[in-house]
């Protein structure tokens, strides 16, 4: 079982390398995008919470595999150049991922009571210091375990990379096909792969929930 | 700013997309234009159903026998070769190839049931019983061999390029290839053949799962290059001769056999006679005629290998 493994370790190793750079550029995109898509659903401006909300609507009723295709297939047609295929990746995996985020860190809001905006309002603070003091530090408290789930999904939704060109753990299978390796044995790898890669995430959640727990 | 009216053009674009996508998924091996003959499966070929068939000791066939029907697994994405057209019809040689069996295993060809299985899960799928046999340019070699077994060559392929109609760049063949953008499938023989020699450059590299994304990429000028079996690459071609070309300089041998479980010796020796026997009786040629041939390119029924 080992051999299968070892005979192949630099597929192994290039393959999950490219997914965890996918995850990190990725995640770190969404989050920032995601959270300024919650700060526009819930802004004062009626066109950006209009935007915000279609946004959302649309981007988490599509399939991800229909983002990737759009942009590797679709996008070409319309002139629309991304710089390699694994900055399109990045591109739709962001794009998706970010609508889950906004729901998250909007639900996150919600969890805050309304006095604490009014009160920061009363004293003379902008929308955008209401969100960045008072709301989003307390809304992030609330949304640390439902974060990290769709920080996993998006580290398990690279896999979908490997249908448009980009190297990664989900390209691993077909190169083992075709090399006559144990098919079986090569998910088994894959799946410690992806279970070793969500350890550190499941720390985090853990040291962030004892970090922001309230009593 | 900026971003936000980016996003909003790739939101509303990722939706004209995801309608248009859906509309015409099916027939995507003709990319922008071109093809409309081979968009269509015409008539297939009828084939003289054996009776009284028997397979002693085969597992396989006596799970055939006791189903009523046969279960073959093809690709659905090959023109001329393996494929399945807007109405849901399928046609090309492998097809044929597939339903000769069938006729010869003594099962109505016609009822024959067909699982579309990507190259990675061949194995899977015949080691696991999900399939009967598979007829899909699977090339013999002897690492498969460990893990299923081949009845065969009925054809002879080799790897080649498929490049726009106008760049004849890449005429020399395999040797041109220094500085190209290659696309073929993800993982397999031909781009592992490609890495292997280092032909190009590894950032030069695009896999794609299918080789008609490979053939838009081509189209769409991404990349300057489609490698894989040249009856493959021809069958592309044919569906849009003004737009491409084959090179016609093969670089390798690739025997196409029919997959079938590792053990199960009797059902091979059962497929090779019936392909001998369409060799020999002219079914063979007259399959071909009506599918690859129609490209223009003749070809004569290979030995088999029973080993």
């Amino acid at each position: 079982m080992l051999s299968v493994l070892t005979d192949n370790w630099k597929l192994f190793v290039d393959g999950f390398w490219t997914t965890i750079r996918l995850f990190l550029v990725a995640g770190v995109f969404s989050l920032v995008l995601g959270t300024a898509l919650a700060g526009f659903r819930v802004s004062p401006v009626p066109a950006l919470r209009g935007f915000g909300t279609g946004y959302v609507n649309i981007l988490r009723n599509t399939p991800l595999t229909l983002v990737f295709a759009f942009l590797v297939f679709g996008a070409p047609k319309m002139q629309i150049e991304l710089p390699s295929y694994f900055w399109s990746a990045v591109t739709a995996l962001t794009i998706y991922t970010s609508a889950f985020i906004c729901e998250v860190v909007r639900s996150g809001i919600n969890t805050v009571a309304p006095g604490q905006s009014e009160a920061a309002r009363a004293v003379g603070m902008t929308f955008l210091q209401v969100l960045r003091i008072v709301v989003l530090p307390q809304a992030f408290r609330a949304i640390v375990p439902p974060l990290t789930s769709v920080l996993i999904a998006l580290l398990k939704n690279t896999t979908i990379a490997a249908g448009f060109s980009v190297a990664e753990a989900g390209a691993i299978p077909a190169v083992m096909a075709e090399r006559g390796e144990n098919q079986v044995l090569t998910l088994v790898w894959i799946t410690i792969g992806f279970l070793i890669a969500i350890i550190p995430l499941v720390l985090l959640q853990r040291w962030a929930e004892r970090r922001t727990a309230v009593a | 700013m900026r971003m936000r009216t980016l996003v909003s053009t790739v939101g509303v674009a990722a939706l004209a997309l995801t309608a248009a996508a859906c509309g015409k998924s099916e027939p995507s091996a003709g990319g922008s234009g071109g093809g409309n003959a081979s968009d269509s499966c015409g008539q297939l070929h009828k084939f003289t159903t054996a009776s009284g068939v028997d397979v002693a000791g085969s597992p396989t066939f006596t799970k055939i026998k006791s189903a009523g029907k046969l279960t073959v697994g093809v690709k659905a994405d090959q023109p001329n070769l393996g494929y399945k057209d807007a109405s849901g019809k399928r046609c090309g040689f492998d097809i044929e190839v597939a339903r000769m069996v069938s006729a010869g295993l003594g099962l109505d060809p016609d009822k024959v049931e067909y699982k579309e299985i990507p190259s990675a899960n061949r194995e899977t799928a015949i080691a696991g019983g999900e399939i009967d046999y598979y007829v899909g340019t699977y090339s013999i070699t002897d690492k498969r061999k460990k893990q299923v077994s081949f009845a065969g060559p009925y054809f002879i392929a080799g790897q080649d390029l498929l490049v726009r109609k106008d760049d004849t760049s890449m005429d020399a063949g395999k040797t041109a290839l220094k500085g190209k953008k290659v696309c073929s499938a993800t993982g397999s023989t031909p781009i592992q053949r490609v890495k292997d020699e280092q032909l190009t450059e590894p950032s030069n590299i695009s896999e794609f799962k299918t080789y008609s994304e490979c053939v838009s990429q081509l189209l769409d000028k991404k990349v300057d290059t489609v490698t894989t079996d040249d009856a493959i690459l021809k069958g592309y071609a044919a569906t849009a001769p003004d737009q491409l070309r084959v090179v016609g300089k093969p670089f390798s041998v690739e025997k196409y056999g029919i997959g079938l479980p590792l053990a199960d010796k009797a059902l091979r020796d059962k497929v090779n006679s019936v392909l001998a026997a369409g060799e020999a009786d002219g079914t063979w040629k007259a399959i071909y005629d009506e599918t690859l041939g129609k490209s223009g390119s003749d070809s004569t029924p290979p030995p088999l290998e029973k080993y």
